[in-house]
């Protein structure tokens, strides 16, 4: 948790991570004139509401038209501002893609995108609504930063760390009902991972939601004796690659794992490094195998694509048995 | 506001001026969107010599009137404009379109001084500008921002999502210029996607309309002196009937020359053809 808030690490067990997002941005914007908070029709959803009621000038409310909204946010930010802009994860990508790449990211920009409701956390919204591209279109952006914090205290540093960054950052939020992963202070650096278990046998790299899902696993193994790395990689671009090297240097086996398309996300972006770094380490990724997801409650959800604790715990001894 | 004859002369004088590089640079280039870069001289010519307030020694002047190309490919007419008020020297164009050249096709805000924002896409500059027109009001500033879209372009869906915001932001700093050229690539924009009747559909959006003859310099410069005041709530569209290709006999109303390449024999031909229309003094 940053310091100087009215609130505190042991208010966040009560905050969901879009609330978080909606209290930090309140303050800072108090404190820093130049920030500007862009939504679609969806500030009681997405708690940029809570900026609204403290900056009711610099809220905009574009109603539901995100391409005009994000070209809009490169306007201010020419023009000095710093814009965060926040609609749902699958519209931020998908539908304003070439927005966010044309006008903001080409230019080099510092338009802050945040995204909520990113992969399945939309449940039965279904697959209209679930965001399982997002990270693979975002880290094809040249210019852009990508982060994907693991819970609302992460999400807190990342929106404080935000601020002065030079360029265009993408911050990938969920629905907000994430567990806690970080209950006392931590560092935040952005394209540091943060190594939140240490282990010998096996090195588990996660981000967002996945994180929690993948120390709960590793705590079950190791009841069985199998010492597991939990790797938060909050950070997928740019990748914290010594690290990941690191850890295959001294676990061997990797898995990653991810609320995305198995395709071109954090899976895709270990993978590169791996091969390119002539790592021949046994790795798998776990995540949506390249299928539309099905409708049903997250947790539902998770439980099927495998990445909830029980997926993620037998992930790991496939990828250990090797088969 | 009355504005002299010798006034309305030297812009006249300026306009043929812009229309020979325009031409010149078609060879170095190897080619260009001649017939867009030719219907929106005599707007760009307005705004920049008579007009807008800037200072292209520093191009970031807060108080600077802004000029987003929302019709990027227009780029060919802008670029000798800004190297003629100061904001680079003419030869840097030299190389247009070539290897690591600042300047190609569409204009980029990083690599050209003087130019507002990247543009390219079409139907992305006036979202942009209701930005840059928020940012405007925030600051209280008493500027204007100019957007020059063309009459294809308003095809695209995202144009009017900003027409539609600017009214609701209540942003009289902003100004949409239209250059109605009635062709956009394939053809006239009636046969390809219509979009009359235009001026009611702006009005409709909540939009000061006002319709003018694009190449009449002293309809331009009225337009331009009869814009409500940057802190006025009301935005404001000019429609501006142009020619597309204006100036040269072949070009004029040829969807063909949207874009096009000239030799130099050619082009040498068309510049005496430009020439002619040089004002008498008065």
């Amino acid at each position: 948790m940053p310091q100087g808030f009215t609130f505190n690490v042991f208010d966040v067990d009560r905050f969901a991570t879009r609330e978080m997002y909606g209290k930090v941005l309140a303050e800072l914007g108090q404190r820093n004139k130049n920030i500007v908070v862009l939504t679609a029709d969806l500030m009681r959803s997405n708690k940029t509401g809570d900026f609204a009621k403290v900056c009711p000038d610099r809220f905009f409310n574009f109603g539901i038209a995100e391409q005009n909204m994000m070209a809009a946010a490169a306007g201010l930010a020419v023009n000095g501002k710093i814009p965060y802009v926040s609609t749902y994860a699958v519209f931020a990508s998908l539908r304003c893609a070439e927005q966010v790449r044309t006008d903001i990211a080409y230019p080099k920009l510092n338009v802050r995108i945040v995204s909520s409701h990113s992969g399945l956390s939309m449940g039965n919204g279904g697959t209209t609504h679930h965001a399982t591209e997002d990270i693979a279109i975002m880290r094809s952006m040249a210019n852009m930063t990508v982060l994907v914090p693991a819970d609302a205290n992460e999400c807190a540093k990342a929106v404080v760390e935000s601020i002065d960054y030079s360029g265009p950052i993408y911050i990938r939020l969920g629905r907000g009902a994430e567990p806690i992963v970080y209950k006392t202070d931590f560092p935040f650096r952005i394209g540091k991972a943060n190594i939140v278990r240490e282990g010998k046998d096996v090195s588990v790299i996660a981000c967002g939601i996945c994180v929690m899902a993948s120390i709960k696993a590793a705590r079950k193994l190791e009841q069985e004796g199998i010492s597991v790395r939990i790797i938060d990689m909050h950070t997928i671009k740019p990748l914290d690659k010594e690290t990941i090297v690191q850890a295959a240097q001294e676990t061997g086996n990797i898995l990653t794992v991810e609320e995305h398309n198995i395709i071109g996300g954090l899976g895709s972006a270990v993978a590169e490094v791996l091969a390119e770094e002539h790592l021949n380490v046994r790795f798998r990724r776990l995540g949506i195998p390249d299928i539309y997801s099905t409708i049903g409650q997250p947790d539902d959800l998770y439980h099927r694509y495998g990445l909830d604790e029980e997926g993620v715990y037998r992930a790991i001894k496939a990828l250990i048995l090797n088969n | 506001m009355e504005i002299s004859e010798k006034e309305i002369i030297r812009l006249q004088k300026k306009a043929v001026d812009i229309r020979k590089k325009i031409i010149e640079l078609t060879v170095i280039a190897g080619g260009g969107h001649l017939g867009g870069a030719l219907s929106m001289t005599d707007i760009v010519v307005a705004l920049y010599y008579h007009f807008m307030k800037y200072d292209p020694k520093n191009p970031r002047w807060p108080e600077r009137d802004r000029f987003i190309l929302s019709k990027g490919h227009g780029a060919l007419c802008l670029c000798p404009v800004l190297a003629d008020v100061g904001f680079y020297p003419e030869e840097l164009m030299n190389n247009f379109n070539g290897l690591d050249s600042p300047f190609g096709m569409h204009p980029d805000m990083n690599k050209i001084p003087g130019i507002e924002m990247s543009t390219g896409s079409l139907g992305h500059g006036l979202s942009v500008s209701v930005g840059a027109a928020i940012a405007g009001k925030l600051d209280h500033g008493n500027w204007r921002i100019f957007c020059l879209l063309g009459d294809g372009e308003l095809n695209e869906g995202m144009v009017w999502e900003a027409a539609m915001a600017a009214s609701h932001f209540k942003l009289g700093n902003l100004v949409a210029i239209v250059d109605r050229n009635k062709f956009s690539l394939d053809g006239p924009t009636e046969e390809v996607m219509s979009l009359e009747p235009l001026a009611e559909k702006w009005k409709a959006f909540g939009w000061n309309v006002m319709e003018i003859d694009g190449h009449n310099m002293r309809e331009i410069l009225q337009a331009l002196h009869s814009l409500p005041s940057p802190d006025s709530e009301k935005p404001t569209c000019i429609i501006a009937h142009t020619i597309k290709g204006k100036g040269v006999s072949f070009m004029e109303n040829r969807a063909e020359w949207h874009y096009g390449g000239l030799d130099e024999n050619k082009a040498a031909e068309v510049i005496r053809e430009l020439e002619m229309a040089y004002p008498k003094e008065a």
